[in-house]
């Protein structure tokens, strides 16, 4: 299982990595409007190109098995319990960094059309230029305490960023309510780290390192590790939005559509998985949490596929099925299946960001909206973002020698191969839906009569090179970073083994290639099926897009997101509420308040009897200190 | 022959004159002249002890206590003229702003 111990070799430039962005973001923050609002993003974009460069050089020279660190200075000293601000970069960081700075740097790009009609941008560019640093604080760092700080960074950027356009109170409210979600996810992440570094601590071993934690992992008890992965299972589910804290992220579509593209779909979302594959270590060692892990992971893909369906909102489809793909790769982590939940991240990142990107230059064109009840027929107003739509589609919906095919494939392969046939049909039909409610939004939104306003149409364009750049990288992306991670019976993974010395050697069997090719004929049926009845249904649209009143009882519980909001609202907002404002007007006036000024209403009535002894009189005091001395002196005489 | 006992009473007596005096007189050079003569029947007291057991510690003390008075002297009497200047009076019972 444990590969022989990697070489750990010391390498400056690996601080350069976070550096640039934070003070490209300091920069700007300062002298951004000085500077110009174009300059201003083309100076954070080329932050992030310079760090994509950086990482590249990494991932090219790194040995494989080799760990580069780099540490800066001891942060905490504490007798034999130390914390060094300290990188690190191995096999899953230098794949992490690339995914980070390359979508981060694409997105940048796009960011740089999509907002250039925003009088705000410099503010936009340091949120996105600060994110980008926390997020690479969070996979480089080599202890717990340095994730968790890059953990809550970009929590905070998720925040600053959602409610960018904080003129609409909505939007502030969908930041708050995600910073609240995240809190609770935090809690108990944080709350693990503390029960994993009291119990190491009891054993003798004071340390946060990952190394040293991989080495001393086993001295733990098996029920404190189900414990610890537990708590810290419920920190992934709070940032990577699973069953039941997922629902901050669809109201996250509230902030600028590449935020959502580059935070909310392709890097922050996916930090719990990186996170459960850091510390897999651990995790293998509680096979409890597993299983709970692969039950939340494919429940979530379920659950919010369903609510796909119906969406309206071309974000929201694309939110949901953000939190659908999230359950997957937590259904891979479940399985143990680290390395493959990593490979869904990569090719995730490239097709759902390419989605959302398309989603933005669809929004940007029409001037805002994001009903899909009033687009359609924009395939020839705008053939590159149509184009790039389409590849992306074919991706997550796992059309054969996409990127989508290998990684969902995979998925559900290593979940049946692990004997979890339940969890693995919830996949296949999740697979089936995931299609289906692709293809109606490509179909709604490019395909059929133009439902258009007179107004928009008269604006509609295709969005400029700098937008459509990033599309087409990323489209070819959707295409092609599958192809590190195929199966046995095409050319075999490479994908596996460059992740080995961190993750071990992959458990999954891959004896039964019969099986493995008929598993995937299976999927590839639900796939088609799921088109089929997109096609029928959503090919000539007008119809069937405006039928919301129409639908069927299951219609409307999807449609409605089968009331989770309003039943969180009932069951935990409004009580809270309650009680709050009780603790507002009796406890805290009357209690808390009564209590002080009691004392101190007290001290003062008190004090009041006794300040007319102080007469200003010099003579008076003289003779209260001659009282004194001889008061003092009958007391002695008296001891004689 | 004078004993020990009867310096000792002198002195007392010459405090608590000095003690009478601070407490009860109207005026604060008066006041001021109590603490000298509450000063000296210590240092009458510090001079019988050093003559009675032949050592010579108390006369020490005695000379610190006179240099302290003459500076204490210095600085009081400055004091009261300029207490007298501000306000034409030397009543310590008019004195009586800082109080509650």
């Amino acid at each position: 299982m444990v590969s022989p111990e990697p070489s750990s070799v010391a390498y400056d430039l690996l601080r350069w990595m976070p550096l640039i962005p934070l003070l490209a973001s300091g920069f700007n923050l300062f002298f951004g409007r000085a500077l110009g609002k174009q300059t201003a993003g083309a100076l954070a974009a080329a932050a992030v190109g310079a760090s994509f460069a950086l990482a590249c050089y990494v991932f090219w020279q790194l040995p494989a098995h080799g760990i580069w660190r780099d540490t800066v200075y001891t942060w905490i000293e504490s007798g034999s319990f130390q914390v060094a601000l300290s990188f690190q970069v191995d096999a899953l960081t230098a794949v992490m960094l690339l995914i980070v700075t390359g979508i981060g740097f694409l997105i940048h790009l796009y960011s740089l059309g999509y907002m250039a009609h925003d009088e705000d941008r410099v503010r936009f560019f340091v949120y996105l230029n600060l994110f980008i640093f926390f997020m690479l604080l969070l996979v480089m760092g080599d202890n717990l305490l340095i994730l968790f700080v890059g953990w809550e960074g970009v929590g905070l950027c998720s925040y600053l960023l959602i409610g960018f356009w904080h003129h609409d109170h909505n939007n502030t409210i969908a930041g708050n309510k995600a910073f609240i979600v995240n809190r609770i996810g935090d809690f108990g992440f944080i709350l693990g780290i503390f029960v994993l570094v009291t119990e190491l601590g009891r054993q003798g071993i004071w340390t946060l390192d990952f190394v040293e934690l991989q080495q001393h992992v086993k001295m733990l008890e098996p029920a404190t590790i189900t414990l610890i992965t537990v708590l810290l299972f419920v920190g992934a589910a709070g940032k990577s939005a699973q069953l039941p804290l997922f629902v901050w992220l669809p109201d996250a579509m509230a902030g600028p559509t590449p935020v959502s593209a580059l935070i909310h779909a392709a890097t922050m979302v996916t930090a719990g998985v990186y996170m459960t594959a850091r510390l897999h270590f651990l995790f293998i060692l509680a096979p409890a949490t597993l299983a709970l892990i692969a039950v939340i992971g494919a429940a979530t893909a379920f659950f919010a596929a369903t609510i796909a369906l119906t969406q309206n909102d071309i974000k929201k489809v694309l939110a949901y099925s953000t939190v659908s793909q999230l359950g997957y790769m937590f259904l891979a982590v479940g399985v143990g299946a680290f390395g493959t939940a990593i490979f869904h991240v990569f090719t995730h990142a490239f097709f759902k960001a390419c989605l959302f990107l398309g989603s933005g230059s669809v929004i940007h064109a029409l001037g805002g909206e994001q009903d899909m009840r009033k687009m359609g027929g924009l395939k020839g107003f705008m053939p590159v973002t149509y184009w790039t739509y389409l590849v992306a589609t074919l991706a997550i919906a796992g059309v054969p020698f996409t990127a989508g095919f290998f990684s969902k494939d995979l998925i559900l392969w290593q979940t049946f191969s692990h004997g979890a046939t339940g969890l693995w049909s919830i996949g296949l039909i999740t697979a089936g839906m995931t299609t289906f409610y692709m293809f109606r939004q490509l179909f709604m939104v490019f395909h059929g009569e133009c439902r258009v306003d007179a107004h928009a149409k008269a604006h509609l364009h295709e969005s400029p090179a700098v937008m459509t750049l990033p599309l087409m990288i990323l489209a070819a992306g959707s295409i092609f970073s599958g192809w590190l991670g195929a199966p046995e019976y095409l050319w075999g993974s490479r994908w596996e083994h460059w992740l080995e010395p961190v993750l071990g050697v992959s458990e999954v069997h891959h004896d039964s290639v019969s099986t493995e090719m008929i598993i995937t004929l299976l999927t590839l049926g639900v796939v088609v099926s799921g088109f089929l009845l997109a096609f029928v249904n959503y090919r000539k649209t007008g119809a069937q897009t405006g039928s919301q009143a129409g639908g069927g009882l299951f219609y409307q519980i999807s449609f409605n997101k089968f009331y989770v909001d309003e039943f969180y609202d009932l069951a935990i907002v409004r009580p809270f509420t309650a009680l709050a404002s009780f603790f507002a007007r009796i406890i805290d006036p009357w209690v808390i308040d009564g209590t002080v000024n009691g004392v101190a209403t007290t001290a003062r009535r008190f004090s009041n009897i006794w300040r007319y002894l102080q007469t200003g009189n010099v003579q008076h005091y003289a003779a209260m200190f001659l009282t004194g001395a001889l008061a003092l002196l009958a007391y002695f005489l008296g001891q004689l | 022959m004078v004993a020990l006992h009867h310096y000792l009473i002198l002195s007392a007596v010459i405090f608590a004159i000095g003690v009478i005096g601070v407490l009860i007189r109207r005026n604060l050079i008066v006041v001021l002249m109590s603490i000298e003569l509450m000063l000296n029947a210590v240092n009458l007291t510090f001079i019988a002890f050093s003559r009675y057991l032949g050592s010579a510690d108390g006369q020490v003390s005695v000379f610190f206590v006179m240099a302290v008075a003459a500076a204490e002297a210095v600085i009081g009497l400055a004091i009261i003229i300029s207490v007298f200047r501000h306000r034409q009076s030397l009543d310590p019972q008019e004195m009586q702003l800082l109080k509650w």
